[in-house]
């Protein structure tokens, strides 16, 4: 477990770094720049940009910027946000709990339904409401996140006046009961798209196992069907979900960029698209550094969860 | 010991009783029929065998006693009375009650049958609280007194440990423990050995024996082996297309049977020890299917030349380092060939013969180079085929070819059969497109297949078919070495004597040298001029097949010898092996050096290797 743990680690360092350089190569050839909305006021002179650039350090090579910005945030500086003055990892972890929030909700409402529907989409194929999840499934899939938020929004907000039409509490409230009640429709629009991968990959996993020959043995033994649904089938249908549970993530991140901006959601998605706005660099990056993060992470707890749940993984390797 | 009492004529008050069953499965709008109205009886503590070819409907039959077949895939009319109740009027939870307790099933798979997230103490403990309402710490006491049963030492430990760290033999045990939890008046065992090596097969049919002795239990026997079906059933019931064929006492079965089906079956089942007098192969005896009259076979001729040997294979040695770790730290070894010679001569057929992981098929890659070996020589004609460089081996090629065990996969799907016999042809320039074309019906000729069929895709042959198109697929580069690895062994005995007869009969009209790679021992004895023995990757004992059947003389080579059910129920040999020995590993420390070894010569081209007491 241990040399596991140290390649995949090293595997990770590799790959943020590749992932560092694309992402600042990509920033910085852009058209534009931090300095072009200086640009729109009258006041500026050329001479002002030009001390603007040095000050910043925009007028040096791409190379150099990046070491420096790399090497910087190798020792935790992550640079000042252009909006601000503020430091990024200071922006970036401010608004990291209200993604996570979402996200953590959106992830169990999407497992809980996903398999549920996949399992009984398996157990009963070619019922009814097999037939129904399929189509549901599609549908869902279809949909683009930001019409579905908006939907949600004119029904149940504007219409119905049942939930809040964006924030993360009334100012002055923050109870519980409060921030719940500004949770639900994030979060449902959230795992909207997750609930259908999840219902199909489980569906096909649960197929698979539901005809394999040690359920044939359940059965010859005599165990009732609702425990060869849950004692003998659910567990070994279930380990391939870890892994796609841990491929989930970066859809989940795109997706809340998304669902945040709607329901303005004080999160990292937000944050995000309002740097670019700004062409507020430090942030964009780090943002972009810290998601690469979050997802690694996730990949490898999946493959760590899989080796603890599934005895036939060797766990030297 | 008791012995098991035969039960001639359907006994007065039969066990199980399965009157006019009828299964048919969904297919497409309708339904297709897959068994006949099928009858069988059996009585109390009696074995009764349910033979048959792949697809006669055995196993569905044995399946829908317990009503396994799933009810919107199939259906099933007629009756079953087990213990003077008729199965067919239970309701879902009464038949749930009587599966694993009553009546318990073993199936043919043991490496897929069990829950491979569920220990395996946990899979046996819950046929005993379900069935016997035992309380977990009672279900592990339990559990621990089965496992001794089914002769698994060290139970405590065996208890936790997950399936996929155990060998098929002990998962098998596993699954038998499993169906005796409950002390089952009726075991149906559905193929329970066909899986397993030939050691451990009979280790598992002793197994069985002495358990239903002990326990007074009935067994129906399903099996495709006429060999175990006469080691171990007191009566019989042959199965054909999804109706019952021929039923009776299994000693008169098999000296006497009645309908040309099972006369047609029987002939083609090869019997350890029948060529004790015979210097040569034989070919199979020919029925006719319907009416069973036998066609005479010619003699073989001798058709080995014994001038000089067509293959020298010297000191061939093939190892797979096994890695572990960040910096990949080698862990082992696996010692797969070890110094292993042996010659074969233009026209001759030498088998090798072992039992799984032994490295007869690395063996037969190694000589291909289908995989590197790491040292040796392999002298084809003169030529070492181990010192050319690839282009020279890839012309070299032509002369050695290979069948594999698998005719589904070993044709490609999507080419039509006479342009995957044609390929060889054109990649070695042997003939242009217009003459191939020619060259390719006269080869699907000499398979007995109908030079028409060439535009036909793999999946419209059976599988002895596409066995005898990879035959001449191999044929079309003329080959003076042949090397068929199990070719023969996924096959339906019938067939598998068809194949065989053609191997035959196309070395006496070519003289193509065969090596032959099998496990089954009656099949290399029926085939094969001379014989090698291998284990752990090292031959042990080689000479003619006389000498070696004959007179074995290496111990691994007695084992194997006399593990081999026979089919002849006069002849049973299967005593109470209850050892449960397994087959080794040839895997070994990263530092392992084999010893020098030494051949005792036991007679004319006959010799093996000096007993060492650490090999078990």
């Amino acid at each position: 477990m241990a040399t596991f743990l140290l390649r995949r680690f090293a595997q990770a360092a590799l790959l943020l770094v590749i992932v560092s350089m694309i992402g600042f190569a990509i920033l910085h050839l852009a058209p534009g720049g931090p300095l072009s909305q200086y640009a729109v006021d009258g006041n500026m002179t050329q001479a002002d940009l030009d001390r603007l650039a040095e000050q910043l350090g925009l007028n040096r090579p791409l190379p150099i910027q990046y070491a420096e910005w790399f090497f910087r945030m190798l020792q935790g500086d992550w640079g000042l946000s252009y909006r601000d003055q503020q430091p990024v990892l200071h922006i970036i972890l401010s608004h990291l709990g209200a993604t996570l929030e979402l996200m953590l909700t959106a992830t169990v409402l999407a497992m809980i339904l996903g398999v549920w529907v996949g399992t009984l989409g398996a157990v009963r194929r070619y019922s009814l409401f097999d037939s129904l999840a399929t189509i549901g499934a599609m549908v869902a899939l279809s949909i683009p996140t930001f019409w579905f938020g908006l939907v949600i929004i004119y029904v149940f907000s504007v219409g119905l006046d049942w939930l809040p039409s964006g924030n993360r509490y009334t100012i002055g409230d923050g109870s519980f009961l409060n921030r719940i009640h500004h949770l639900i429709g994030p979060s449902l629009v959230l795992a909207l798209v997750s609930t259908a991968v999840w219902s199909r990959y489980m569906r096909s996993s649960m197929l698979d196992v539901i005809n394999q020959d040690y359920i044939r043995t359940a059965r010859a033994k005599g165990v009732s069907e609702r425990n060869i649904l849950f004692r003998h089938a659910m567990r070994n249908a279930l380990l391939p979900m870890i892994t796609i549970a841990g491929v989930q993530i970066p859809t989940l991140l795109s997706g809340a960029l998304v669902t945040e901006t709607v329901f303005t959601w004080p999160g990292m998605g937000r944050l995000f698209l309002d740097s670019i706005s700004y062409r507020d660099y430090p942030v964009v990056m780090g943002i972009l550094m810290f998601s690469a993060v979050l997802v690694l992470l996730g990949s490898l707890l999946a493959d760590i969860l899989y080796s603890v749940a599934d005895p036939r993984i060797s766990r030297q390797g | 010991m008791k012995p098991s009492v035969p039960n001639p004529s359907a006994s007065s008050d039969p066990l199980l009783l399965i009157d006019d069953r009828t299964v048919s499965f969904a297919a497409g709008k309708g339904w297709n029929t897959v068994v006949h109205g099928v009858s069988l009886d059996v009585g109390p503590g009696e074995t009764v065998a349910l033979v048959g070819e792949s697809g006669s409907g055995k196993s569905v039959t044995a399946m829908s006693i317990l009503g396994l077949l799933s009810a919107r895939q199939a259906r099933t009319t007629g009756r079953v009375v087990f213990k003077d109740r008729d199965l067919s009027l239970l309701n879902a939870d009464e038949m749930r009650a009587l599966r694993g307790s009553d009546i318990a099933m073993i199936f043919q798979e043991p490496m897929t049958s069990l829950n491979p997230v569920m220990t395996c103490g946990a899979q046996i403990a819950e046929s005993l609280t379900i069935h016997r309402g035992l309380n977990r710490s009672e279900a592990h006491t339990e559990t621990l007194q089965l496992f001794d049963r089914v002769r698994i030492s060290d139970a405590a430990r065996r208890f936790d440990e997950y399936p996929h760290s155990l060998s098929g033999g002990m998962r098998q045990r596993i699954m038998i423990a499993m169906a005796l939890a409950c002390k089952p008046s009726l075991l149906i065992a559905d193929e329970p050995t066909t899986a397993l090596d030939v050691t451990i097969q009979a280790q598992i049919l002793a197994l069985i024996k002495e358990l239903q002795d002990e326990e007074g239990m009935a067994v129906l026997f399903i099996t495709h082996d006429m060999g175990v079906v006469a080691e171990i059933s007191d009566r019989t019931v042959v199965m054909n297309k999804g109706r019952v064929v021929e039923a009776g006492p299994t000693a008169a079965i098999f000296s006497d049977p009645a309908q040309g089906y099972t006369r047609s079956l029987l002939s083609a089942v090869p019997r350890l020890g029948s060529m004790k007098d015979r210097a040569l192969p034989e070919r199979f005896p020919v029925f006719d299917r319907e009416t069973g009259v036998v066609q005479a076979s010619a003699d073989m001729p001798d058709t080995v030349v014994r001038e000089k040997p067509l293959l020298e294979v010297e000191g061939l040695t093939t190892r797979f380092t096994l890695r572990q770790g960040f910096l990949g730290r080698v862990s082992g070894r696996v010692h797969a060939v070890e110094n292993v010679a042996f010659t074969v001569r233009a026209g001759e057929t030498l088998s090798l013969v072992g039992e799984s992981g032994c490295g007869k098929s690395t063996t037969g890659r190694s000589i291909l180079r289908l995989t590197e070996p790491d040292a040796g020589s392999v002298v084809l004609d003169g030529t070492d085929i181990t010192a050319l460089d690839s282009k020279g081996l890839r012309s070299h090629r032509r002369h050695m070819q290979m069948i594999f065990q698998d005719p589904y996969s070993s044709l490609n799907p999507r080419r039509s059969v006479g342009d995957s016999i044609l390929e060889p042809l054109l990649v070695n320039r042997l003939a242009d497109r217009s003459d191939a074309q020619g060259m390719v019906r006269e080869l699907l000729q000499q398979v007995g297949l109908d030079p028409e069929s060439r535009d036909r895709y793999p999946h419209e042959f059976s599988g002895g078919q596409r066995q005898r198109i990879c035959i001449a697929r191999a044929l079309a580069v003329e080959p003076k070495l042949i090397v068929a690895d199990e070719s023969v062994s996924a096959l339906d005995v019938s067939v598998k004597a068809q194949v065989i007869n053609l191997m035959l009969d196309l070395q006496a009209r070519m003289g193509v040298a065969y090596l032959f790679i099998s496990h089954d021992m009656a099949v290399v004895e029926r085939v094969s001029h001379r014989v090698a023995v291998m284990y752990l990757g090292e031959i042990v004992e080689i000479g003619s097949r006389q000498a070696v059947f004959g007179n074995p003389q290496h111990p691994y080579t007695k084992r194997l010898l006399s593990a081999v059910p026979v089919a002849d129920p006069s002849r049973r040999r299967i005593k109470r092996i209850l050892d449960s020995r397994e087959i080794q590993s040839p895997i070994r420390d990263p530092g392992y050096r084999p010893p020098q070894r030494r051949f005792i010569d036991a007679g004319p081209d006959h010799r093996y290797m000096e007993w060492n007491d650490s090999w078990a």
